[in-house]
């Protein structure tokens, strides 16, 4: 063998900065949302003690003597460490209220608390908060202190541990994942089905228009794709508010009266027009592509066998078109699952997706835990549909041109 | 045929595509029922236009199209009933063979069982039973020939029209495939127009040739007679080979006609009617040229240079130069006997009177004689 090494190898090293640029870009992040999703350690850092000691409580009642104290301890180097919020958070989000709590205690127990400690760290804590007189709180902290949870993922379809252990469904009021996913389910499939009425159309008369008209209308429905997207929802916003061009012209023509205008943004109807809008491109192009490798003769010669144009559409040309039916509408389909831009900006409350939950989970409420832990579902559920497209009408069968 | 209704007539049909340019002027044709017509034409002439125009995918500009004396002007494609052979076939590929063949029965909502048995009719007919279950794509040029033919024929329609369906094979199935098309036609009786270019496979096919030009029919003949007694110019040229010799009508006697080819007079059958002082064109074929070292042999002679001689095997062709050009071919049958020529000779070659063509002139036949 020479020293360079068989052909296949050296070729296959050509691959290696796509196989790097993949696992950096891709799968690293992926995995690293994964893990977040199921794993955080950051109360375990922070009161390691407290966690070892309450690893031996029964559970019931509230813990020892020795426990108040290593607690009062840890909480008082958290905050000169400046790590007392982070835990209060993350407790906080077992049990609500407890932040304040947490956050307090190592304020009113004083600097001086740990030279001259008082001569019960139990009342002195319950002194400061009657919370710390009940099971629940310690329950929390002991739970908080768990790297490894499927809290995030229970709480992400709205499942909690109960008390005794059992997993239930969270209470009527604030189950808010669940729907949510559902909204964005129908959203995305309404959006898909919008784009396939919309877009069929209009391939069709891309593909089979004469070439002069084919390049124009290919351009008009290229521009938008070149326009930025905040542009094209910002767009929207001047078409569709409550003194827009529409509205307006609605209101000339007396079609509506002027003091009952209609809510067409900031709501699901705006999520729904400005989504089919910046999506009908990814419908289009595919179908387009699929179409225009349909000779037109094929029409001629369904007419010539002697069916009419509407037979000659549904058993010659339809049946073809299906692969690009099926890329577009996966297109869209996955693209619209994961929408945050438009949704955000035109959606109000009634049109936010579960990406803008995502959103908020990592920028405002900093439970990036519960964020990945929404994502995930996501993602997973994008895979089975994937899963169930490929069982249904084959992957393979799909053409983007 | 005779005096029966034709089947197909056309009448003063014209078509134009942006209003200006005529694609076919003034078309007038009349097929029989049972006849084989093949519209053969160089590409651009108009005769996919006719075909076309007959199965309803393209609007006449004038005029009527009859169809058992009756107009089909207002009936659209699918309810014309006619048999359509495509150039590339235009074969379904989402569905196997006897979907294809099935489809116009489907849509004629006929039973299940009489659609399985037309079908397994219909691929006998084209030598592909066993073939129902496959796709189109899994078959050779040929069998998807046999096939766009054979979904052509299993509605049974008595008027199929086929618009250069062998193109797209090579020669040697092409050939086949002509002879299988004829049977089938005989077989079946149906009316058949046949759009081609090539016109070897028109004379081959056909009962009848109509030849196109730029739109117009410049003659519609048996395969016999358009080589035999071309009416035109550009049939002469276009149908097998000739040799075009202008000339001028010193006189006349009936159908005969005293020529002056610059130099020699000879004679011909005229065909346009001359008067003296005509131009004509001459049309010779070369099998019926004589070519002798010695003169007095032939009712009509000139003399000539061998410019060239090529060795083909049955026979000899040579190349001569009379008058100005020198492309006049002779062709000298290798039999025993024949005198050889060698370029550079002087000879002298002449025809028997009926042999030679005096036909209208025609500037741009003899333009691309001159190429």
């Amino acid at each position: 063998m020479a020293a360079a090494g068989s052909p296949g190898i050296r070729a296959a090293g050509l691959t290696i900065p796509l196989i790097a640029f993949i696992g950096v870009t891709f799968i690293a992040p992926l995995g690293t949302l994964l893990t977040r999703s199921v794993y955080d350690a950051e109360v375990a850092e922070i009161l390691p003690e407290t966690l070892a000691v309450l690893a031996d409580w029964d559970g019931s009642g509230t813990p020892s003597e020795a426990t108040y104290a290593t607690v009062a301890r840890e909480l008082l180097r958290a905050r000169d460490e400046r790590t007392l919020g982070r835990a209060a958070t993350r407790i906080n989000r077992i049990q609500s209220g407890l932040r304040s709590v947490v956050v307090k205690t190592p304020r009113r127990l004083g600097r001086d608390a740990d030279a001259d400690p008082p001569s019960s760290w139990r009342e002195a804590l319950v002194d400061i908060d009657d919370a710390w007189a009940e099971t629940a709180t310690w329950r929390a902290i002991r739970e908080a202190g768990q790297p490894y949870t499927a809290r995030h993922f229970l709480n992400a379809v709205d499942l909690e541990t109960r008390p005794d252990g059992s997993i239930g469904a969270m209470p009527e009021t604030r189950r808010i994942y669940v729907p949510l996913y559902l909204r964005t389910l129908w959203v995305s499939l309404g959006v898909t089905a919008l784009c396939l009425v919309i877009g069929y159309p209009i391939a069709h008369a891309i593909a089979h228009a004469g070439s002069r008209w084919s390049t124009t209308l290919l351009v008009l429905v290229l521009v938008p794709f070149w326009t930025s997207l905040l542009v094209r929802t910002t767009a929207w916003i001047v078409l569709l508010q409550n003194q827009g061009v529409v509205n307006d012209i609605l209101v000339l023509l007396g079609i509506v009266p002027d003091n009952e205008r209609l809510a067409m943004i900031y709501n699901m109807t705006g999520t729904f027009v400005a989504m089919t809008h910046v999506l009908l491109p990814f419908m289009v192009l595919p179908l387009y592509s699929v179409m225009r490798s349909i000779p037109a003769r094929h029409m001629d010669a369904a007419a010539s066998l002697g069916a009419t144009p509407m037979q000659a559409f549904r058993r010659v040309y339809w049946p073809q078109t299906l692969p690009g039916v099926g890329a577009g509408s996966l297109l869209v389909f996955i693209l619209a699952i994961g929408y945050y831009i438009t949704p955000a900006l035109v959606g109000g409350q009634s049109g936010q997706l579960i990406s803008n939950m995502i959103a908020y989970h990592m920028q405002t409420s900093l439970n990036w835990g519960l964020a990945a832990a929404l994502a995930a579902i996501l993602l997973l559920a994008v895979i089975g549909l994937y899963v169930l497209y490929d069982r249904v009408v084959g992957i393979d069968r799909m053409r983007l041109g | 045929m005779g005096t029966a209704a034709p089947h197909v007539e056309y009448r003063n049909v014209q078509k134009s595509y942006d209003g200006q340019t005529l694609v076919v002027e003034d078309l007038n044709l009349a097929v029989q029922k049972g006849e084989f017509l093949t519209l053969l034409g160089p590409s651009g002439s108009g005769k996919t236009t006719c075909l076309m125009m007959l199965a309803g995918f393209e609007q006449t500009s004038a005029g009527t199209i009859l169809v058992d004396g009756v107009s089909v002007q207002d009936l659209p494609p699918d309810k014309r009933g006619i048999g359509v052979v495509f150039q590339n076939y235009a074969l379904f590929p989402h569905m196997t063979v006897g979907g294809n063949l099935s489809f116009p029965l489907e849509v004629r909502r006929m039973p299940p069982t009489e659609r399985v048995e037309r079908v397994q009719r219909a691929l006998r007919l084209v030598q592909l039973e066993g073939f129902e279950d496959r796709r189109p794509g899994q078959l050779s040029g040929g069998q998807q020939q046999r096939v766009a033919i054979a979904r052509a024929l299993v509605f049974e329609p008595d008027l199929v029209l086929m618009d250069e369906p062998l193109g797209a094979l090579d020669r040697r199935l092409r050939e086949e495939m002509q002879f299988e098309i004829r049977r089938i036609q005989r077989e079946l009786g149906v009316t058949v127009i046949y759009v081609t270019h090539d016109q070897q496979e028109a004379m081959v096919m056909s009962d009848r040739v109509a030849v196109f030009r730029d739109g117009r029919i410049e003659q519609v003949a048996s395969p016999e007679t358009l080589y035999e007694e071309p009416e035109r110019a550009f049939v002469a040229h276009f149908i097998g080979e000739n040799n075009l010799v202008a000339g001028t009508v010193v006189g006349t006697d009936g159908d005969i006609c005293a020529v002056d080819t610059g130099g020699s007079t000879v004679h011909a059958f005229d065909v346009a009617g001359s008067a003296p002082g005509d131009g004509v064109l001459l049309a010779i074929r070369p099998e019926r040229v004589g070519v002798a070292p010695e003169t007095g042999q032939y009712a009509n002679e000139l003399v000539a240079d061998v410019v060239d001689v090529v060795f083909i095997g049955d026979h000899l062709r040579v190349r001569l130069r009379v008058g100005s050009r020198d492309d006049f071919i002779a062709k000298i049958p290798n039999i025993v006997g024949h005198g050889r020529v060698l370029p550079g000779d002087t000879v002298r070659i002449g025809w028997a009177t009926l042999d030679c063509r005096a036909l209208p002139p025609d500037p741009t036949v003899l333009q691309t004689e001159n190429d």
